[in-house]
């Protein structure tokens, strides 16, 4: 941690390191600079926490830089677990496997739509909370955070026992895009509403002033401000729609989305295209916020 | 949409019994002000005093508890502030971040449908110097140059009353006596009626036609800035506005058009039509430039009551500063109060005074103010009303 | 100067509108289409659950309303094995994952510098890959010849019947990776708010850097170390996919036994009063666990 105070101080000797001439009353040490041992420790502390960042970062990593790799395998047998020769058939060949391309497309139109609605919803309840005062707040809290309190298992065994029960609709895609929706919502509020907290009220004041009525304020002014953190929210809403296996797994009676897929494979022996969706998910998704940091870079760097 | 009214001409305002209450709390108590059409007036008070809620009152930002606010011949009391031809300059100046110079400026023209927004801008920009600056964006520019954004933006859409939130606050001594007289000439040049709030006296002095001066959500004095300060109303203004000598006197009689004060049986004169006494006991006043220190030799000399002001008290120096322009003296009186006096540096030979001398101090009556030393002391208004606001007036003494 | 000084007629002035209390509503009507969407498929299912835990029958003969609360004691002594295991193995994965990500957290919101940006997006990218296909990489990782064990095996540092996987170790190490964002950006966002000024002054007043750690920075990291420790904990007591592809039935933990109960016996009651059971322990724990803490609002 001697690190943190270098990099605040710039300076070598960092206050408060130990055997620094920070403690009063040490003669002889502070003539000499600090002993061996000490600048040894020093060493090590100061690269301790970059050292065990990366390697953190490192074992994050491997399992993508594995789905990667065994993209381009072309494996022995049915299992896709040890490396057997290069191969890009994977790649050209993505939807050879049959029903892996079908679910893909449902998870795709599955989480589109439920991004649209939970979007929607959950940024109508973070403008609430965040720009209004009413009564029932405490409670609406409570009842946005319990989702996400609630582990996958209960939850979707809950909406399946739900469904059962009334028996009006159909195990499918509605009842997988009415779960995807209950618990994007949570997450689009915190996103939203994080946002809004962070924005400048007197900026909706000043365009009052300046003859924009609630509407045109709320058109011009609060809604382009509040642009990202909508944007973000929708994004994580996509992500956690189309990756969601636990809850769909329950509610989904004979369809099959992505993830599901991946988990009946998995018995049978997975396919090398399910890593190369795998990758391209990972590929897609790291342009897309990519592009947003270097689009937005740009837009403030224009002169 | 647009009220603006006829550009280039202020409106004259006037805030009738305005008051506004935060829960317990209240923050504006009563207000009566009536500010002149193209006028520079100053609200002028310490934090907290609600100068700024009055002002966000004006705007419309802020919903009065009662009280009514008329522009002109018009009360908007009740209008949402985008009716009101009324435009603020905010402290922080809350330009928009994701609009550029010139969509910022324009922004409250393009709302009420104006045309030929270029060309105004240009010019609105020329007159606060930031000519060029259309494209830029507000993360861009330095404060002293968003605050100009700021006033253009809110000049441009020609209010009858444009309110500044101390909006020169945020910036350096140098840059902030610059735009002061910038203010001013603007103000002058374009004839609006500016509002402007400011916890700096100095400011308020050197921009403003007339000051009210606040504290704790009321006026304690109205009047321009020379009234204000060679004759103050209470104690609070008298040591806001710069600083005071202020000695508890009792009105002993009169003597043709003088007033006469008994303080600790020494005697005082002064002008009775400078007096804002109404009863015996008072607080008698002197600024502390206008006090001149008489040492042992010019007493000696016999000078006559013509070359040493006619009043006079005795007194021992007990502290010197030299503060460049003048020296600031601490002279303890006989009943053990210490005064303030500023001399200033202008003889060729350095001043012979030092602590432990006994001195005269003396100053001309005129340059003496007084008003009551009662609680229920009087704020000064011109427009005198039978229910005149009684201030509360902390007797700090 | 003409655009200042010239004359420009303006519409008459509006009539002076009452200010209409008519906004009064609004808050109401922007939370109610969500709100509702919740009820109904949130706290309706809850109920529902809890209404099932409660029902007598069979899948043969159909089941019935009841109030047979003596489902919640059969299931719960016939799997309180997997109960005790999905908290152990949770636990020990939110203690892992807080080792792991601490350091990574501290790094980027103290050293990160120009870099701060890239290694959010960095920490956040692995997500993006398919939670199934990732833990399924693993199987890969840590397959008995697979990338890591078999070198080590070929050249003898490893026995040949060594394995990871089928172990608790391999479920706990796939529960700590997966839900490794969850802790780092929580943390990363209370590291971020801390005053540098704070440490300087620590520093300053004799505090080594170690102890300027202990009782500044980690003291003032702990919102962050709660909410990162319960986005951890609460979905990895839930989870059985790390359990199921990673390790075997002896590992089996609370959430295979709902899975298998609703979708394959078949017996809902058990299965919702496990579900249920399994809900209320979690809020409970969160409950004493924020509250020891002290952090109000998660939200």
């Amino acid at each position: 941690m001697a690190s943190a105070a270098t990099t605040l101080t710039g300076a070598p000797g960092a206050p408060g390191a130990p055997g620094a001439p920070g403690a009063p009353g040490a003669p002889g040490a502070t003539r000499r600079g600090p002993s061996l041992p000490t600048r040894v420790l020093r060493f090590v502390s100061r690269h301790l926490v970059a050292t065990a960042a990366a390697l953190t970062l490192l074992y994050m990593f491997l399992p993508v830089f594995v789905v990667v790799l065994f993209s381009f395998n072309d494996p022995a047998g049915r299992l896709n677990y040890t490396w057997n020769s290069f191969t890009v058939s994977n790649w050209a060949n993505v939807c050879g496997v049959p029903g892996m391309c079908d679910a893909v497309w449902l998870s795709i139109q599955i989480a589109l739509l439920a991004t649209v609605v939970a979007t929607g919803l959950g940024t109508l309840i973070a403008f609430a909370l965040a720009r209004h005062r009413f009564r029932g707040r405490a409670a609406t809290n409570l009842l946005i955070f319990l989702p996400m309190a609630t582990p996958e298992v209960v939850m979707g065994s809950s909406m399946l026992a739900l469904f059962v029960n009334a028996n009006l609709i159909a195990l499918g895609f509605w009842t997988i895009l009415l779960a995807h929706v209950m618990f994007c919502i949570s997450f689009v509020v915190v996103t939203v509403k994080a946002r809004l907290s962070g924005m400048d009220a007197r900026l909706e004041q000043a365009a009052m002033d300046l003859y924009a009525d609630e509407w045109s304020t709320f058109r011009r002014i609060t809604l382009p401000l509040a642009m990202p953190g909508i944007v973000a929210a929708a994004l994580l809403a996509f992500a956690l729609s189309f990756d969601d296996f636990i809850i769909t797994n329950f509610n989904s009676g004979s369809t099959v989305t992505f993830p599901m897929y991946v988990w009946g494979a998995a018995q049978r022996g997975v396919p090398p295209q399910v890593n190369v969706i795998g990758a391209l998910m990972f590929l897609v998704a790291l342009a897309v916020v990519l592009g947003g940091q270097l689009a937005n870079a740009a837009r403030t760097r224009r002169p | 949409m647009s009220n603006s009214g006829v550009a280039g001409a202020g409106a004259a305002l006037r805030l009738d019994g305005l008051t506004k209450r935060f829960g317990d709390f209240l923050a504006v108590d009563d207000l009566h002000l009536d500010i002149p059409e193209g006028s520079f007036f100053a609200l002028l008070g310490p934090s907290g005093c609600g100068k700024t809620t009055t002002l966000r009152m004006v705007a419309g930002l802020e919903a009065p508890t009662s009280g009514r606010i008329i522009l002109g011949e018009e009360d908007v009391t009740d209008r949402r502030p985008y009716k009101r031809p009324v435009n603020t300059v905010f402290q922080s100046y809350a330009l928009f971040p994701h609009l550029d110079i010139q969509e910022n400026i324009a922004f409250g023209l393009r709302r009420r449908g104006q045309k030929d927004i270029p060309r105004q801008v240009k010019e609105t920009l020329e007159l606060v110097q930031l000519g060029g600056y259309e494209r830029r964006r507000p993360s861009q520019l330095s404060g002293g140059q968003q605050q100009r954004v700021a006033l253009a933006r809110a000049l441009i859409n020609h209010p009858r009353v444009l309110l500044l939130d101390e909006p020169l606050g945020a910036l350096d001594l140098k840059l902030r006596r610059q735009m002061q007289l910038e203010l001013k000439r603007i103000q002058l040049e374009v004839g609006l009626t500016f509002v402007h709030v400011t916890h700096d006296q100095e400011e308020a002095m050197t921009m403003a036609d007339t000051i009210a001066v606040m504290n704790a959500g009321r006026v304690e004095q109205l009047g321009d800035p020379a009234s204000l300060y060679e004759s103050p109303a209470t104690v609070f203004v008298a040591n806001f506005l710069g600083q005071s000598n202020l000695v508890q006197a009792r009105v002993s009689g009169r003597s043709g058009n003088d007033l006469l004060l008994d303080v600790a049986g020494q005697r005082l004169a002064m002008p009775a039509d400078r007096s804002r006494a109404t009863s015996e006991t008072v607080f008698v006043g002197v600024r502390p430039e206008k006090i001149h220190l008489a040492t042992g030799n010019a007493r000696e000399t016999g000078d006559s009551r013509s070359a040493m002001g006619a009043n006079q008290l005795s007194g021992v120096i007990t502290d010197t500063s030299f503060t460049g322009t003048s020296t600031q003296f601490l002279v303890r009186t006989s009943w053990g109060q210490e005064l303030v006096v500023f001399a200033q540096n202008t003889s060729a030979e350095r001043r012979s005074a030092t602590p432990g001398e006994t001195v005269v101090l003396h100053w001309h009556p005129a340059h003496t103010f007084a008003f009551d030393r009662s609680a229920e002391a009087h704020a000064v208004e011109p427009v005198a009303e039978e229910s005149a606001p009684v201030s509360r007036v902390k007797v700090t003494g | 100067m003409s655009a200042l000084t010239a004359v420009r007629g303006g519409a008459p002035p509006a009539p002076a509108e009452p200010v209409r209390r008519r906004r009064r509503w609004v808050p109401y009507a922007l939370l109610l289409p969500g709100l509702v969407w919740l009820a109904v498929f949130f706290l309706a299912p809850m109920a529902t659950l809890f209404s099932t835990s409660l029902q007598v029958g069979s899948i043969d003969e159909g089941y019935r309303p009841a109030f047979r609360v003596a489902n919640y004691t059969e299931a719960l002594s016939a799997f309180s094995e997997q109960f005790f295991r999905s908290f152990g193995y949770a636990a020990m994965a939110t203690v892992l994952a807080l080792l792991v990500s601490y350091p990574l957290a501290y790094a980027i919101a103290f050293k990160a510098g120009r870099w701060k940006n890239v290694l959010l997006v960095l920490v956040i990218a692995p997500f993006f890959t398919s939670f199934l296909v990732r833990t399924l990489a693993w199987t890969a990782i840590l397959g008995d010849q697979g990338l890591l064990l078999g070198q080590l095996k070929e050249i003898g540092v490893l026995s040949p019947d060594f394995r990871l996987l089928a172990r608790p170790f391999a479920v706990i190490l796939g529960l700590t990776y997966n839900f490794l964002p969850f802790m780092t950006l929580p943390l990363y966002a209370s590291l971020e708010r801390i005053d540098r000024r704070l440490l300087e002054a620590a520093g300053d007043l004799y505090s080594s850097a170690f102890t300027t750690f202990r009782k500044v920075t980690f003291p003032l990291s702990l919102p962050g170390v709660v909410a990162g420790t319960l986005l951890t904990f609460i979905p990895a007591a839930g989870d059985y996919i790390n359990q199921r592809l990673l390790g075997t039935p002896r590992q089996s933990m609370i959430g295979t036994v709902i899975d298998s109960q609703f979708l394959r016996v078949l017996d809902y009651p058990s299965a919702a009063a496990l579900s249920f059971t399994l809900m209320v322990s979690i809020v409970v724990l969160v409950w004493f666990y924020v509250r020891r803490a002290g952090t109000e609002e998660l939200v």
